[in-house]
């Protein structure tokens, strides 16, 4: 097949200066408005919403309705898109959805080995660590060592781990299971035990966390 | 393309940096860079056109950039190319806020444009295509990931090429990103989940009681 893009190998390296870089991003913020290709207020909408009102705490409520609610549960995995919608959640990079859940017996994790190809509306944008080649590289080697030298998480050997590349356009929610003697808690208290990693597969909920530093306290 | 994206199983990048309380954006530019790769005419690129643009930076540039950076570069890429703006009046006007990044930019207001940005943020733009088509294969069906290398975009990892694995799971009709990328047409094909035993691709290195799930094209796929 004839690539029409190969041009750019032969480029001299660019710049990675940060004057630069702002400098390139400015000229062509500018030129896009000058010729009304965008607009100001649509710019500070896009940044605002991933700031500020999409990010893990939705992914967060996903997760407690799950462990509250069997049916939406079964809902959930049978279809994440259409389950996520009924609590108004859903949009770009989540279009189709799956939740993967994890057992006594099996623990998820989730990658994009080819690019950065996460669930935004749920967890919203993904942070650094995901994007960088040292994850999307060793992940899907060795994912057991990674993810207890890089990540601090032990999974025995006895428990399967499935790794999920999102080659395609099916984003992936791991779904943390519920911790046990957590019946007294409310769905509000379960949302803020969960957390982004234990999403994606790479770390615990809040919960355990808490209990253990609790018992090292007294 | 066999590029330097394609990351998967490679070693020597040494241990995961995990910032605490990471900002979604480290600077200015980097919210503006993604929200303009949103913003803009949609006809500028696809998706697929958009990671294949990325693929296609200098493997040095691509380690060594941010990552909004890869997003800068293929903006720019695109916007040059589709004649949208000149190579001369770019570089006339980077050099200007490069000198003085004291420089206002123009204010712009369009309630239209940030309904539109609204409807993408909460809708979406699946790639998903309703076509009546059996699928070839089924849950539970042992197939073999072929071992194509081609010159341009594609979505089956290197690290899967020439491996068996079992479906299971059949995701629906989407776009080809192998022809999307080029401009040669949607070319819609069953998408599968497909299990590959992490043995049968890392041979003796891999660790025991794992699994690698890939979700492949079925022109990726043949019967073993």
């Amino acid at each position: 097949m004839k690539t029409k893009i190969s041009v750019n190998q032969t480029d001299n390296p660019h710049s990675h200066e940060e004057s630069d870089l702002v400098a390139r991003t400015r000229a062509l913020e500018s030129l896009l408005l000058e010729k009304r290709l965008v607009s100001t207020d649509a710019i500070e909408k896009l940044i605002a919403s991933y700031e500020n009102d999409i990010g893990p705490m939705l992914g967060a409520k996903v997760v407690a309705r799950a462990w509250i609610d069997q049916e939406f549960k079964k809902r959930l995995l049978k279809n994440a898109t259409a389950a996520c919608r009924e609590l108004g959640i859903g949009g770009m990079e989540g279009e189709n959805m799956v939740v993967v859940e994890n057992t006594p017996t099996v623990h998820n994790v989730v990658i994009c080995t080819l690019c950065s190809c996460y669930p935004w509306p749920v967890l919203g944008l993904p942070p650094n660590w995901y994007k960088s080649p040292q994850y999307r590289s060793k992940m899907v080697i060795q994912p057991r060592k990674a993810l207890s030298e890089d990540f601090h998480l032990e999974i025995g050997s006895e428990k399967e781990i499935k790794v999920w590349d999102s080659s395609a356009e099916i984003r992936y929610l791991v779904l943390p299971e519920r911790p046990e003697r957590t019946e007294h808690m409310t769905e509000a208290q379960l949302t803020s035990i969960v957390t982004r990693e234990s999403m994606i597969g790479v770390g615990q909920l809040n919960y355990k966390k808490k209990i253990r530093n609790g018992k090292r306290k007294r | 393309m066999n590029g330097v994206h394609d990351l998967g199983g490679m070693h020597g990048f040494g241990p995961v940096k995990i910032e605490e309380k990471e900002p979604t954006f480290h600077s200015e530019w980097e919210g503006i860079v993604f929200a303009l790769c949103h913003a803009k005419p949609a006809w500028l690129y696809n998706t697929d056109e958009f990671r294949h643009c990325i693929e296609n930076m200098n493997p040095a540039d691509y380690l060594a950039a941010r990552y909004y950076e890869r997003w800068l570069f293929t903006a720019e890429y695109y916007l040059l190319k589709k004649g949208v703006i000149t190579r001369k009046e770019y570089d006339a006007r980077t050099r200007l806020f490069k000198r003085n990044p004291r420089v206002t930019l123009p204010r712009v207001y369009d309630s239209k444009r940030v309904m539109e940005a609204l409807r993408l943020i909460h809708e979406g733009s699946s790639t998903r295509r309703e076509v009546p088509r059996e699928s070839k294969f089924k849950v539970g069906d042992r197939v073999l990931a072929r071992n194509i290398n081609p010159i341009g975009h594609t979505r089956l990892p290197q690290y899967v090429r020439g491996k068996s694995g079992t479906i299971v799971r059949v995701h629906g009709i989407f776009v080809l990103p192998d022809t999307n990328a080029h401009d040669k047409g949607e070319n819609p094909e069953h998408v599968y989940s497909v299990r590959f035993d992490s043995k049968d691709i890392w041979g003796q290195s891999a660790e025991d009681n794992e699994t690698l799930h890939v979700d492949l094209w079925e022109s990726y796929l043949q019967k073993p």
